[in-house]
């Protein structure tokens, strides 16, 4: 079995063929010099310098060694041969394969204007990435980080907490468009308004300003100019298809995958934050979380020796900003109705959304128990009512399906 | 430093040296002890982490947080006197010795 990408998903595909009892040869082929590592807190504990790299590791070497799976790093796979089932890595060498698992992740998306090469303008994706706005931050007195999702407000709110002046330029009219409610997105703009972060929407960016190849300021098309040392891109992913693409593999917006992670060719899965699953009805769902890489890779190791353990878990993902801890559940995108339990003033609240009366997600605001009852709810399609939703007095857990 | 056993549900020990300041979390997955699934990374997000700590030391370790008394509510697994979640456990020389047993189940 071989699988490209050593990072959170193509690890897990590993794991868990050797849990599922394959006993033959794993190759993990990885192209960053790290094993495979945590991406979560290169956002948060360590731009905040509270934790050190080497706890970063998901799974130390004597891990691999007793698994027995032969962890490639600093080694790309320039392409895949499905005719002959092997891939082609860079140095020229080839790996035939049984079953090939794609695990490539994504990249971060390049901003489209003039002045993005400047030094000082980063985007974060790997622990390298995390290494230069560490230093970065370390200098800088004034921070401009362009877009606000999660991956931008997370280091916005590292900055502030370092003390440094924090803008954050966001192009569409709220926070977080792609990924969370129009509701939330407010909560959080006043959150790092009130942290003291400048919060710009509608802020288009068109242009940076350097000096002497460095960047000084990021001009928006309102004709303003904002002064930086520091510029922090995220703007969003891209996924790497590129080896998908390369040899005919179905692509659209992330290779597709179905709920078992398997790709059109029986021998290849594909798992994590380069894949997009088919939904049957709509758009393919691309979903970038710790979680659905996990999953997705139990799915496909399940898939690579002919077994089913397809998922459907409801995804959840989480975020921890200032002393804020976000925790969602369900897709609340096509909600007709939200209720609350808890009061946003307090920064202590769930909204629950639903849509013709049944619950789809929960965004949990330092509810961590919200959060983990509403899994098993959303799980087990459990029917609840918004009135219970919103009623403090009846415990969420107390609404579970007897019997499960 | 510290030495911290950690026994699984069907009773297989493994013994793991553990930096100070590190998870106890941290240290059992980098080991491959196989009964903490850390799947958060220790963000306190997911309850994967479960275990129950020495008796006898369950009350000297800093009690824990709001955040990890809502999640432990929440274990898959019995929730019991010494049960707290790993990644939330940083260790320290006064750690050395300690046993640590794990759940039947995370999720
Ligand atoms: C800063 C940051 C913060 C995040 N915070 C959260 C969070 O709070 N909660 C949450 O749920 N999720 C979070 N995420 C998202 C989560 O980390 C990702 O969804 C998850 O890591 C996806 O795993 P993956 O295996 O698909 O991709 P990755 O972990 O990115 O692994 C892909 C790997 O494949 C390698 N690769 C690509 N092409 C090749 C090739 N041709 N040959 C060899 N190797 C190759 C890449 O170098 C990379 O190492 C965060 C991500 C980032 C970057
Ligand atoms: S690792 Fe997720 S809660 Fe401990």
């Amino acid at each position: 079995m071989v699988i490209v990408g050593a990072g959170q998903g193509g690890l897990q595909v590993a794991e868990s063929l050797r849990a599922e009892g394959y006993d033959g040869p794993i190759t993990l082929i990885g192209e960053e010099a790290s094993a495979p590592y945590h991406r979560p807190p290169l956002s948060k504990a360590i731009l905040a310098g509270t934790m050190e790299e080497a706890q970063l590791a998901i799974r130390g070497a004597e891990f691999f060694e007793r698994q027995r799976i032969a962890l490639l790093t600093g080694t790309r796979v320039a392409a895949i041969d499905r005719s002959a089932r092997h891939v082609r890595l860079e140095d020229g060498r080839r790996l035939e394969y049984r079953g090939l698992a794609l695990a490539t992740g994504a990249r971060v998306r390049r901003l489209p204007v003039a002045g993005d090469e400047l030094d000082g303008v980063l985007g974060l994706r790997s622990l390298d990435d995390a290494r230069r706005i560490r230093v970065a931050l370390d200098r800088a007195a004034r921070v401009v980080v362009i877009g606000g999702g999660y991956i931008g407000l997370e280091v916005a709110a590292a900055a502030r907490k370092r003390g440094l002046e924090v803008t954050i330029l966001e192009a569409a009219d709220r926070l977080l468009a792609r990924s969370a409610t129009p509701f939330l997105a407010a909560f959080y703009a006043d959150l790092h308004r009130s942290q003291g972060a400048l919060v710009e929407l509608g802020a288009k960016v068109v242009a940076l300003d350097g000096q002497g190849g460095r960047v000084t300021a990021v001009r928006t098309a309102d004709g303003r100019s904002h002064p930086a040392d520091l510029v922090v891109v995220g703007v969003g992913i891209v996924p790497d298809t590129a080896l998908a693409e390369g040899c005919g593999l179905a692509c659209d917006g992330g290779i597709l995958v179905d709920d078992s992670a398997r790709t059109d060719d029986p021998a290849i899965v594909a798992v994590g934050d380069c894949t997009a699953r088919r939904t049957g009805t709509g758009t393919p769902l691309r979903l970038e979380s710790v979680q659905n890489a996990v999953e997705q890779g139990r799915s496909a190791a399940a898939a690579l020796l002919g077994r089913e353990r397809p998922f459907t878990a409801a995804p959840w993902f989480w975020s921890d900003q200032y002393d804020v801890k976000l925790q969602i559940v369900g897709l609340s995108a096509d909600h007709d109705r939200m209720v609350l339990r808890g009061s946003p003033e307090d920064r202590r609240f769930s909204a629950f959304y639903f849509r013709r009366d049944a619950l789809v997600a929960i965004d949990s605001i330092n509810r961590p128990a919200d959060h983990m009852a509403g899994r098993k709810l959303l799980d087990h399609k459990t029917m609840i009512t918004p009135e219970q939703a919103a009623d403090e007095s009846l415990p969420l857990a107390s609404l579970m399906r007897p019997g499960r | 430093m510290a030495k911290v056993t950690f026994i699984e549900h069907d009773g297989l020990e493994q013994v793991v040296d553990i930096p100070t300041g590190w998870t106890l979390m941290q240290g059992a997955v980098q080991s491959g002890v196989a009964g903490i699934e850390g799947e958060c990374g220790g963000s306190c997000a997911c309850a994967t982490c479960h275990c129950y700590v020495d008796e006898a030391l369950v009350d000297s370790l800093p009690p824990p947080s709001e955040t990890e008394e809502e999640m432990l509510d929440c274990t898959a697994s019995e929730r019991r006197s010494n049960s707290r979640l790993s990644c939330q456990i940083r260790v320290s020389d006064a750690l050395d010795g300690m046993v640590v047993r794990l759940p039947e189940a995370q999720s």
